[in-house]
This record gives structure tokens, sequence and C-alpha cells, in this order.
């Protein structure tokens, strides 16, 4: 049952950037950050009935150990900064999802305390809709990525200091 | 009611501060002059056994004069006896002696109060923003604060 033989006497061909996005899109490691309700689905998400892990997704609890942060909340002016720092704190490349309609666009808070959408401040890669939005939408917004990092060119080119990386659509 | 008695007491200690006293729903609010709160307040906690503020908050009534008020919500541990402290404050000095050195829990009350209702505490400890950023202009709970900040349109209702 199952794979007797991982490749065997095989030899697999590719492109190295195609290798490269391939580890980068099946080890998200996710920044623990919660910031209101979506963080109680975030981490839904990531226990056992949904099991972030078996997408190779881990939290981690160090923005120098996570290339992907999910702003999981109402973003206030007050924890913008913080929330600036954290993601300069993180290694390149580093990816951003905006989770939640007060992520996306402030949601219900139309008001002077709250950031109307986090992308004012940061490149947001996917949208999640939603308050909150379910784990499935979570998981599927985590999918979106992985495909947009497959997408990628140049991947292994700009690690090696040739040219930049381009990003996928 | 053992809330009279206080009130009754405090109306003979203080005859000429206190401005009103309303009785609502079993709820005791005594209006008084701000000038001498800090003796009210200290009156009532060593002498009547009011020994915790519940609550201490700014109102706005935007258009009336005196604009603000200050409510002091305070509470008999030993009685179990409520009592609602009011006093008006002026728009044009919106100051009033801080009441931290008789209920220490005053002091983050009144940072708040100071916070977001710009209304002032004389000799207060340590006067800072509490909520909102250090660099913050204005007072947003106050009545005339535009909702969604002062630097963005106002909301004009749905456009479809």
């Amino acid at each position: 049952m199952g794979i007797e033989e991982t490749l065997g006497n095989n030899v697999i061909t590719t492109s190295l950037d195609k290798l490269v996005n391939w580890s980068r899109s099946r080890s998200l490691w996710p920044m623990t950050f919660g910031l209101a309700c979506c963080a109680i689905e975030m981490m839904a998400t990531g226990a056992a009935r949904f099991d972030l892990d078996r997408f190779g997704i881990l939290f981690r609890a160090s923005p120098r150990q996570s290339d992907l942060i999910v702003i999981a909340g109402t973003v206030t002016r007050k924890m913008l900064p913080v929330i600036q720092t954290v993601y300069e704190q993180m290694p390149e490349p580093r990816y951003v999802i905006a989770m939640g309609a007060c992520a996306c666009s402030g949601g219900i808070f139309d008001t002077y305390s709250t950031v109307q959408g986090v992308d004012e401040a940061l490149p947001v890669d996917v949208y999640i809709p939603g308050c909150p939005p379910r784990p499935e939408g979570l998981l599927y917004g985590f999918m979106k990525l992985q495909e947009k990092i497959m997408a990628e060119q140049n991947s292994f080119g700009a690690v090696i200091g040739i040219g930049d990386r381009i990003d996928g659509v | 009611m053992s809330e009279h008695v206080a009130v009754a007491k405090l109306q003979g200690k203080f005859s000429s501060e206190v401005l009103e006293v309303k009785e609502f729903r079993g709820e005791t609010t005594v209006t008084v002059k701000k000038e001498d709160i800090v003796a009210i307040c200290s009156f009532l906690k060593n002498e009547l056994g009011y020994n915790l503020l519940t609550d201490l908050c700014g109102v706005d009534y935007l258009g009336r004069t005196p604009r603000f008020q200050v409510v002091y919500n305070i509470y008999n541990i030993t009685t179990k006896d409520r009592l609602r402290i009011k006093t008006p404050v002026e728009e044009s000095d919106a100051n009033i002696d801080t009441v931290s050195g008789v209920w220490s829990t005053a002091n983050w009350l009144e940072r708040e109060c100071w916070d977001l209702m710009g209304i002032g505490f004389n000799n207060h400890p340590d006067l800072r923003r509490i909520l909102l950023p250090d660099d913050w202009e204005g007072h947003p709970l106050r009545k005339d604060y535009p909702v969604q900040g002062p630097d963005r349109e106002p909301y004009q209702g749905r456009v479809s």
C-alpha cells in the first residue's frame, strides 16, 4: 500500500526556479500573530480538524524564522507600527495574507482609529474575505498563495545575485 | 436608605457645593461644583466609607453650557452602597483637580478621560495619553471630532 519506493533509480529533471518555488510554497512558515477574532479561526485552521501541518505550514513564534504573516484581524492605527516592525524583521522572500474584512478594507470599523485595509502599509499577496473567514477560506487563501509562489520567475537567480525575483500573478 | 444618610451628610458639610440630588430607579446622583471636588471625594472616602472608585468618565453635552461633565461612580465595599457624583466642567476651562490622591485608580481613569475627552486634570502625577498613540492630535470621543478621522472625507452614504 502506498508508496513502496520513493524515487527508485530514476532521474527527475526540473528547473531550478521550480525547485526553489516548490520548496518555498510547501514550507510556508507563518508568523504567530493574531489581532482579533480572525485569529481564532486561524488557530482553528492550525489545529487538528483542519491541520495546517499537512501543507507544511508551521506557525513560528519569531519573525526571524517566518516567511509569511497572516494579518488576522482589525488593524488599529496604534498597532500598525508594530505590524510594520514585525514585517521588516522577517527575512525575504516574505508574503502577506490579509485575512478577513477588517484586514482587507477596515471592515465595519470605518473610524478614526482603524486602518482602512492593511494594504495601506504592507504589500498584500492574498486577500481573504469573510467576517471571519471559515478555516476552509483560509486554507484556500494559503493554496492561492502557493499557486502564486509557484508562478514566480527567476527565484533561483535572485538568490545567487542575478537579477530580481519576478512575482507570480 | 443608607444612601440618603450619605447624601444628607454630604449636603450638611458641603451645602454650598451640592447643586442637585437626583434619585432615579434606586440610583442616587449628586451634582457638585468642581472647585472642591478633592475635598468632597476625600470626605466621601474617609468619612462615609466609599472606598472604591468604580469608574470615572467624561461626558460631552455639545451645545449645552457647561459642555462637559466628569462622572465619578463610587462604591462602599462594606455597606455595598453605590453613589454617583457629577461635576460640570466648562469648555473654556476644561480642567478639574485630580482625585488620584484619594483613589489611586483615578490615575489611569483620568488619563483615559484626558486622552479621549480632552478634560485636563490639575496636579495629576502623570497626565499622558493612555489608549491612543502619543503623537495623536485631538480627542476623539468629543462630539465634534469627525468619526472617520480629521484627514478623511466624512461618510456620505452608500454610493450604489
